[in-house]
């Protein structure tokens, strides 16, 4: 039973990341456009939000915590979106093919991050953020540690349940409102759309670019809360934006289903370490790196199921991947 | 109604003059870019570190060697790619494709490598590298076929899956032993021999042959005429009575083969041990250059040089000034969003207000 709660409460902030991750890529695919760069933003993301608040916690005299919050979130949206829009220019306007854009944009956030994250660490393998992380990390319900099911619930920082609300947010406005159905017109058919008066490269810009703060987000959150405010030069934030890529593909491009989506994919990632606790087993080291392929076998199953299925909404995107061009209907 | 400030017509033909006219101008506007970049961050004077970054390929011989062997790699996977693409299939999954080929040939060198005589441990080698690509090239192309499934995705996927057995593989191997190490250090079975004093030599050599032959393939092949025109319009492959299936699955079958065969290269002519990082980001990096090279398998060359030199040239940069790698990757992403932009001056023409054109 501890195992299982210590697997839940693990698999909750990790879902967190890339729920954000998924979140912002959702949006962005709603509007046709894929953007491969996700890793990439996250970089961006993570490092701007931990570097704003890092400088803020050094030179500042006396600094404050709230206004360490703002200084890392507004960093960390405006280099994410700073991302999404280099993306965009050059996917819409110049109509770049969108695949390898995307690419490029990965290696480009990596390499700043990663680039100027060796300035900030100054020789030492890693730096940290502690005002920051005690922020984001700080649970914001204080009756959180009553039993199993309240610290299941209520014991995070307050990341977590933006995430949800976000999640909520937007399925509400893909499927409620004007905008959403414009958006999803944009995504589906552009040129039907450009004929209904809708401004397509509006749309495709605005969706991309908040699509990329939003991603940028589950960097931030993984380094100044999952990763307790810690920068180090690693791989992992690539690996986890490709995992947001993978949720998004099994959400079906729903927002609702991103938030159990992205804690069942909590769940996966920590199945290696959790469940032979569990279950009292000893596995060998490389039984626990075939059990890592989890999640990204179960996409490959959803992947299948939907296209053979063929559920109308199921389906991603129609002219996803696709640049729009008027003169060429 | 008022003629719009500016509006954008689509090219029917461009010259080749106009073409490397675009794309010089994209690039000297990303090394000024990049020039700020450095200049503005290190306060170090640009033209000096362009010049210490032509050192990191053409300093001495055995520096352009070592950057011959890199480029090799990443072309090698960029003409695997080539025939997809030309087919407009998305194979994102040559990282994978290559770490399954590499995979087979490091299991056959440990298992099998003091049981086989030379000749056929290495024919082994080959086979089993190049059906391990194949089969991972297959999957997504056979589902892509059967249900339609989202081919960019699903190769995408295949990837971390291909790394998480290759992980699961080499720290079976390794055993006790806290890294693997070069296989068969003692017997060296299974390496390729040396030739004109390195064994990667060979490597180029191979590469060098396959990237002729790939181009005559997709140029004066059959088979590569019948890729270019599903890439063109699958209806109209389908009317002329080309069987879609079989050639898409041929097409995967051909491109995740060639991966395996690279992985076989890399393990056996370059490594001559196996990890998570075999193809290290090459089959990614692998489909910017099959994209900008627009399937043409010696442009392809030039191209997997210009981004190797980069490569290396940031890494000298680093070194003579204490700065980091990473300075290579931003340097490489600001060429590559260039020249990706520059395409839109290669397809489409800009007429302002005013100067006519044919409407």
């Amino acid at each position: 039973m501890d195992s299982l709660l210590a697997w839940i409460l693990r698999a909750i902030p990790f879902g967190t990341i890339i729920m954000y991750g998924a979140l912002g890529e959702i949006l962005t695919e709603k509007s046709g456009n894929l953007n491969l760069g996700v890793p990439g933003i996250m970089y961006l993301g993570g490092f701007a939000g931990f570097a704003g608040s890092y400088y803020y916690e050094h030179l500042s005299p006396n600094p404050n915590g709230a206004m360490c919050v703002f200084v890392a979130l507004a960093a960390c949206i405006a280099a994410s979106m700073a991302g999404g829009l280099i993306y965009s220019f050059i996917t819409i306007t110049l109509r770049a093919n969108q695949n390898v854009t995307g690419l490029a944009l990965t290696i480009f956030g990596k390499g700043v991050a990663n680039f100027f994250g060796v300035y900030i660490l100054n020789g030492a393998s890693y730096t940290a953020a502690p005002l920051a992380n005690s922020m984001f990390a700080a649970r914001i319900f204080p009756f959180a540690d009553k039993n199993a099911v309240t610290q299941v619930i209520f014991s995070y920082g307050f990341l977590v349940y933006v995430a949800v609300i976000l999640a909520v947010i937007f399925g509400k406005v893909l499927n409620r409102t004007r905008v959403g159905l414009n958006l999803r017109a944009v995504g589906e058919n552009p040129a039907a759309a450009d004929a209904d008066g809708i401004s397509v490269t509006k749309y495709k810009y605005l969706a991309t670019c908040i699509g990329a703060g939003v991603s940028g987000l589950g960097g931030l959150y993984y380094v100044l809360d999952y990763n307790h405010g810690i920068w180090a030069t690693t791989g992992q934030i690539e690996a986890l934006g490709w995992l947001a890529v993978a949720l998004v593909i099994f959400t079906t491009w729903k927002p609702y289903n991103a938030i159990w989506g992205a804690y069942l994919f909590g769940m996966f990632y920590w199945l290696y370490q959790f469940l032979p606790d569990i279950m009292g087993w000893k596995l060998a080291g490389y039984v626990t790196d075939l059990i890592q392929m989890v999640p990204y076998v179960v996409t490959i199953f959803v992947l299948l199921g939907v296209s053979r299925r063929k559920k109308k909404e199921n389906q991603p995107p129609e002219s996803l991947g696709l640049s729009y061009f008027r003169e060429d209907r | 109604m008022k003629e719009p400030f500016v509006r954008i017509i689509r090219r029917r033909s461009d010259t080749f003059r106009h073409k490397v006219l675009v794309r010089f101008i994209a690039i000297v506007l990303a090394l000024i870019v990049n020039a700020f970049f450095i200049y503005f961050v290190t306060g170090l004077n640009p033209v000096d570190v362009y010049v210490v970054m032509f050192r990191g390929t053409f300093g001495n011989v055995m520096r352009f060697s070592w950057a011959i062997r890199d480029m090799v790699t990443l072309l090698g996977i960029g003409i695997a790619l080539a025939p997809a693409f030309k087919m407009r299939f998305w194979n994102i999954g040559a990282e994978g494709q290559v770490l399954m080929g590499g995979l087979a040939t490091a299991l056959i060198m440990v298992y099998c490598g003091n049981s086989l005589p030379t000749p056929v441990l290495f024919l082994v080698m080959i086979v089993a590298s190049v059906a391990a690509g194949g089969i991972w090239g297959f999957i997504p192309a056979f589902f892509k076929s059967k249900w339609r499934t989202n081919e960019t995705l699903f190769t995408l996927m295949m990837n971390y899956v291909a790394i998480s057995i290759v992980s699961a593989l080499t720290n079976y191997m390794r055993g006790q032993a806290s890294s693997l190490g070069k296989l068969n250090m003692g017997t060296q079975a299974g390496w390729l021999p040396k030739f004109l004093g390195q064994s990667y030599n060979i490597n180029i050599l191979i590469i060098g042959i396959l990237t002729v032959l790939i181009y005559l393939y997709l140029k004066y092949s059959k088979q590569g005429y019948e890729i270019a025109v599903i890439g063109e319009s699958e209806n109209t492959a389908l009317y002329a009575g080309i069987n879609v299936t079989r050639v898409r699955i041929r097409t995967m079958i051909i491109s995740g083969a060639i991966c395996g065969l690279v992985g076989f290269l890399i393990v056996s002519g370059r490594d001559q041990t196996i990890s998570t990082n075999t193809a290290g980001g090459n089959g990614f990096t692998a489909i910017i250059v099959a994209w900008l090279a627009k399937f043409n398998t010696f442009y392809m060359a030039l191209i997997s040089f210009l981004l190797i030199f980069l490569t290396k040239g940031a890494a000298e940069i680093a070194s003579a000034y204490a700065l980091n790698d990473f300075a290579a990757d931003i340097i490489t992403a600001v060429i590559l969003f260039f020249i990706l932009g520059s395409e839109f001056f290669i397809n489409y023409k800009l007429i302002f207000r005013g100067k006519g054109g044919d409407r």
